[in-house]
């Protein structure tokens, strides 16, 4: 048996780091005075995302380009994983710079918030990279659990506690789909390494066919709960109206980016097969339903959750597409999304104030004029949500498609683009409120502090650089898509 | 100079919006600045007709550049003879429209000319761009200024023009963007000329050339309007504020023809003329369609647009003939209904800032009280009907030449509709102009002054110089028209001896 070297801990230091910074907060915590603002642990915590990234920088400039494994197989860095190793922490540290502001303005003051962040970063990072189904499940409840309690942390309002409840309990639920994939992925292949599965698969030596449908089926269920698409979708609404803004901005994100790299390593780098017709209904319904479902809504949050399904539904185009270039689609995606979700959702929490009163579309009315910083930015957002040229939304979406029409989906891809064109219409409505109408409530919102500024500007510039000079990212999402599909043997490419 | 022109003027004005978005908020000294910036963009643009190379049908002033390159998408800018006149006719209007402008916008005047000035790049870069990514992000580029114009400082009814706007153009382009890609999965490139070889060289089957085609068309007919999908056009048109009504109808709706030209002709000749006949019969119905509904309407902004539909559907079945006569004399008419169309739609922004409705029925022998605005009114609505000396006679009279040529019932049908524009344009003159006047109120009704009479001095003399040189213009026009339709003309028998005989008469 060999021993644990000093490179496996190499191989997990972002993980480590963030680890420690929680850890820090933890014990931080208590020393500080009661009552008073926790902003000092959450400047610690957005550190440690940075040094999380700083990180993975460093696997990447020791590695290169090429794929490392340790732990026993059970942990591999490749650039696949050190994309996200990079896009979660970032994603974290910009939740962070808005929860800021969130936390002082709803009079919360605790430190165990950013504690929690850093924890569910730990789960989201450790599942892109983590090629052991058993680890990859560790992993996701690690990342859950810190979100469970996040989304309830407005616990002295009922819908905080109703969020957090309903996130819980449904969670749970679908994680254990997920456990009873995994045992009986072991039963048919038996194994658990994501590897050692694509070779079985590959040379048929698996105990029954039926086992593994069933089990890519109840894996597929867990993880659909995850990244909320259709059929699996109807949680959502209700937890993002619940969750405080900063939270959704991170929940909507990050689990979804470490939950579709899952998807990625298990549908494509296991190779399994006989998927393909469950992720076409899933994207066509997520896309319709989230679609249809975002049309009626008056309260942000709900809207923005709803449109959240619909781009799950997008992503899934791009599984179905089963080509290379829908692998780079989805991780390019991923990226795209969470720029523009994320400063959404960061302006939605500027613009709730205390107790989160003002999520209604009217009380956008005339906030072109009330502070232009704010409209203008949840512009960019939106457009590129909508996919407008120039915008991250765009190349996402044009990706997607491109990867569909090489695939021949010709049917998916015009619900997609019709589902895209339905959908302009409830961005447009915010852009029209705060533009064409005027306010509703009187006077200038709350002065936008430096550090929700600083998330704002951040998520805008990643929103603008993503769609006029995509190139980077691309090629490097490419290296990942085919390092993700490179763990199988290469005649498993489509999934029907 | 001419690697980097059209650069220059395409984004002029977009350079000029980020500088007024950073100036402080003093009206008058954006307004001059807004005005000087546009002017600039003319006076470059003027370099363009300055250094074409007449005889040479191909592509000038091109720069061609490797944008982004892991899917090889080009900044490709280069203009021909039909291009060079649509940007100039942009860059023509954009400073008149700043004048109009002047004072019937006086709340959030830096935003309405940052949009303004955005459009205007937006604009410019559709009629240049030869990738086709680059065209898509224009085409898409004009539509939120576009609609915040109107939503922001339109009419009572803004918010829903707006939206109705926002929703036909994008769902529509949304198909010609599937056709894009769906191309270059194929061709592995979106150069013009490039995807334009390989629909040529007959790699795609005929079913998959038709939807290419249709998704094409379905874009560029919203935005033209073609009947039947024109519905946004008269409410984008009355509740946007005049200098978004001025670009809507003198620019925005030639975009549509335009890229029928440049990409259903130009890259479909074998789909065009299958599909020829039945785009015959809307823009047919759309030129009469749109002559009787402008006969009724009591909204003189409304005429004008339905006007607009009618003087469109000549356009497209000058375009559909595949006659020499009847493409050149399309996109003459383009610029044409640039020029008078503009003209009408400034001319009643000025009359509803002085009595702030478009009804009819509340003017009635303005001529005495307003001499000079009359007479401008007059050779606006001269121009517009197709008066001969005056520039929309040229472009009718090739456009109905073309028609007889490929069918003797177009040419009768659309000529209907000459009739037609002359009655509803005369008979709401009159009714506007002549009579007595029965509001006591409208005698008091100041004439125009200095400012807008220079605004539209430009116009009038451009309707007079257009009617009387237009061979300055088709020099230039006559052999890129042709090389866009040479295949087209190779995929069916239509001969066109008849083109430049009827254009020598001219």
């Amino acid at each position: 048996m060999n021993l644990i070297h000093i490179d496996d801990y190499i191989r997990i230091l972002p993980e480590l780091v963030l680890t420690a910074f929680g850890l820090a907060v933890m014990i931080l915590d208590p020393l500080l005075p009661a009552g008073k603002s926790r902003r000092s642990l959450g400047i610690l915590s957005l550190v440690g995302t940075l040094a999380a990234m700083g990180a993975a920088f460093y696997q990447l400039g020791d590695y290169g380009l090429r794929a490392r494994t340790g732990w026993f197989g059970m942990v591999r860095v490749d650039s696949f994983s050190i994309f996200f190793h990079i896009l979660i922490p970032a994603i974290a540290a910009v939740c962070i710079l808005a929860s800021l502001e969130y936390l002082d303005q709803q009079n919360i003051k605790s430190g165990e918030y950013y504690g929690l962040i850093l924890f569910g970063t730990v789960g989201m990072v450790l599942m892109s990279s983590a090629i052991e189904l058993v680890l990859i499940f560790i992993a996701l409840e690690i990342s859950s659990i810190s979100t469970y309690i996040l989304a309830g942390y407005r616990r002295r309002t009922a819908i905080g506690s109703e969020s957090s409840i309903k996130y819980f309990l449904l969670g749970s639920f679908a994680t254990a789909f997920f456990l009873y994939g995994v045992a009986l992925m072991f039963g048919a292949t038996g194994s658990t390494t994501i590897p050692d599965i694509a070779k079985a698969l590959h040379q048929g030596a698996v105990i029954s066919q039926a086992l593994v449908y069933a089990a890519v089926a109840l894996m597929l269920i867990g993880l659909g709960f995850k990244v909320a698409f259709a059929p699996f979708h109807v949680w959502t609404p209700d937890v993002y109206e619940g969750a405080p803004a900063p939270v959704v901005a991170f929940m909507s994100t990050g689990p979804k980016a470490a939950a579709f790299a899952v998807l990625l390593r298990v549908l494509f780098g296991a190779g399994t097969s006989g998927w393909f017709w469950l992720i076409w209904i899933a994207a066509a319904l997520s896309m319709t339903l989230g679609n249809l479902g975002a049309l009626v809504q008056n309260n942000v949050k709900r809207m923005l959750a709803y449109s959240s399904i619909a781009h799950a539904g997008y992503l899934l185009v791009a599984f179905a597409a089963g080509n290379e270039l829908g692998r780079t689609a989805v991780i390019f995606y991923t990226a795209a999304y969470a720029a523009m979700n994320v400063g959404a959702f960061a302006v939605v929490s500027h613009i709730s104030t205390s107790g989160e009163r003002y999520v209604s579309i009217d009380d956008y009315a005339g906030l072109g004029r009330r502070s232009p910083l704010l409209a203008f930015t949840l512009t960019i957002f939106m457009l590129s949500l909508i996919g407008i040229p120039l915008t991250g939304g765009f190349f996402a979406k044009y990706y997607v498609f491109s990867a569909a029409l090489k695939a021949n989906l010709i049917g998916l891809t015009i619900i997609g683009l019709v589902n895209s064109a339905v959908a302009a219409y409830y961005y447009l409505r915010l852009i029209v409120v705060m533009y064409m109408r005027e306010p509703a409530v009187e006077g200038a919102p709350e002065p936008v502090t430096p550090a929700m500024s600083m998330a704002l500007v951040l998520a805008a510039l990643a929103t603008i650089y993503l769609g006029v000079a995509p190139s980077q990212v691309v090629d490097y999402a490419t290296v990942g898509a085919q390092e993700v599909s490179s763990q199988a043997p290469a005649s498993v490419a489509r999934g029907n | 100079m001419n690697e980097s022109i059209l650069t220059l003027v395409t984004f002029i004005p977009a350079a000029g919006a980020v500088v007024l978005m950073l100036m402080p908020r003093n009206d008058k000294v954006i307004r001059w600045t807004a005005l000087v910036i546009s002017l600039l963009a003319f006076v470059f643009s003027l370099h363009l007709p300055w250094h074409y190379i007449l005889g040479q049908p191909g592509f000038q002033f091109e720069v061609n550049r490797v944008w982004i390159a892991s899917v090889n998408i080009h900044y490709h800018l280069a203009a021909d003879g039909i291009s060079m006149w649509l940007v100039l006719l942009t860059t023509f209007l954009v400073p008149l429209g700043v004048l109009v402008s002047w004072k019937s916008v006086h709340d959030r005047v830096k935003e309405f000319f940052v949009l303004f000035l955005l459009l205007e790049t937006a604009m410019i870069g559709v009629f240049l761009a030869m990738d086709l990514f680059l065209f898509y992000v224009f085409w898409e580029a004009t539509l939120i200024p576009m609609a915040l114009l109107i939503g922001m400082y339109g009419h009572e009814r803004r918010i829903y023009a707006a939206v109705k706007f926002f929703l036909y153009t994008m769902v529509a382009s949304v198909f010609m963007l599937a056709a894009i890609i769906w191309l270059y999965t194929q061709v592995h490139s979106f150069e013009y000329e490039a995807v334009r070889q390989w629909i040529g060289q007959g790699h795609a089957s005929a079913g998959a050339l038709q939807w290419l085609f249709l998704g094409f068309f379905v874009a560029f007919a919203v935005k033209v309007p073609l009947f039947p999908l024109h519905t946004w056009l008269p409410d984008a048109h009355v509740e946007a504020p005049t200098a978004g009504s001025l670009l809507l109808a003198s620019v925005l709706l030639k975009m549509g023809t335009y890229g029928l030209l440049r990409f259903n002709i130009g890259m479909f000749p074998a789909e065009a003329h299958r599909n020829a006949a039945w785009i015959n019969v809307l823009a047919i119905i759309g030129i009469i369609y749109g002559a009787l509904v402008a006969l009724v309407q009591p909204n003189l902004k409304k005429l004008i647009a339905y006007s607009s539909v009618s003087h469109l559907g000549f356009v497209v079945l000058g375009i559909f003939t595949f006659t020499q006569a009847g493409t050149d004399g399309a996109v003459y008419q383009m610029l044409n209904h640039g020029i008078s169309t503009g003209a009408l739609f400034m001319l009643a922004g000025m009359i509803y800032e002085r009595k702030h409705t478009y009804e009819l029925s509340e003017y009635g022998g303005l001529a005495s009280p307003m001499p000079i605005y009359a007479t401008f009114f007059l050779i606006a609505v001269l121009s517009s009907v197709g008066l001969p000396l005056l520039n929309g006679f040229v472009g009718e009279f090739l456009v109905l030449s073309g028609a007889f040529q490929d069918k003797m019932i177009y040419g009768v049908l659309a000529a209907s509709g000459v009739i037609w524009s002359a009655a509803y344009l005369l008979w709401m003159y009159q009714r506007v102009f002549y009579g007595p006047i029965h509001h006591e109120e409208n005698r008091a009704l100041p004439d125009l002054d200095g400012r807008e009479q220079i605004s539209l001095w430009p116009l009038a003399i451009m309707a007079l110089v257009m009617g009387v040189a237009s061979p300055l213009w088709m020099k230039s026009i006559d052999p890129s028209v042709a090389a866009i339709s040479n295949p087209a003309k190779a995929a069916s028998a239509s001969t066109d001896s008849g083109a430049t005989t009827s254009l020598s008469r001219k």
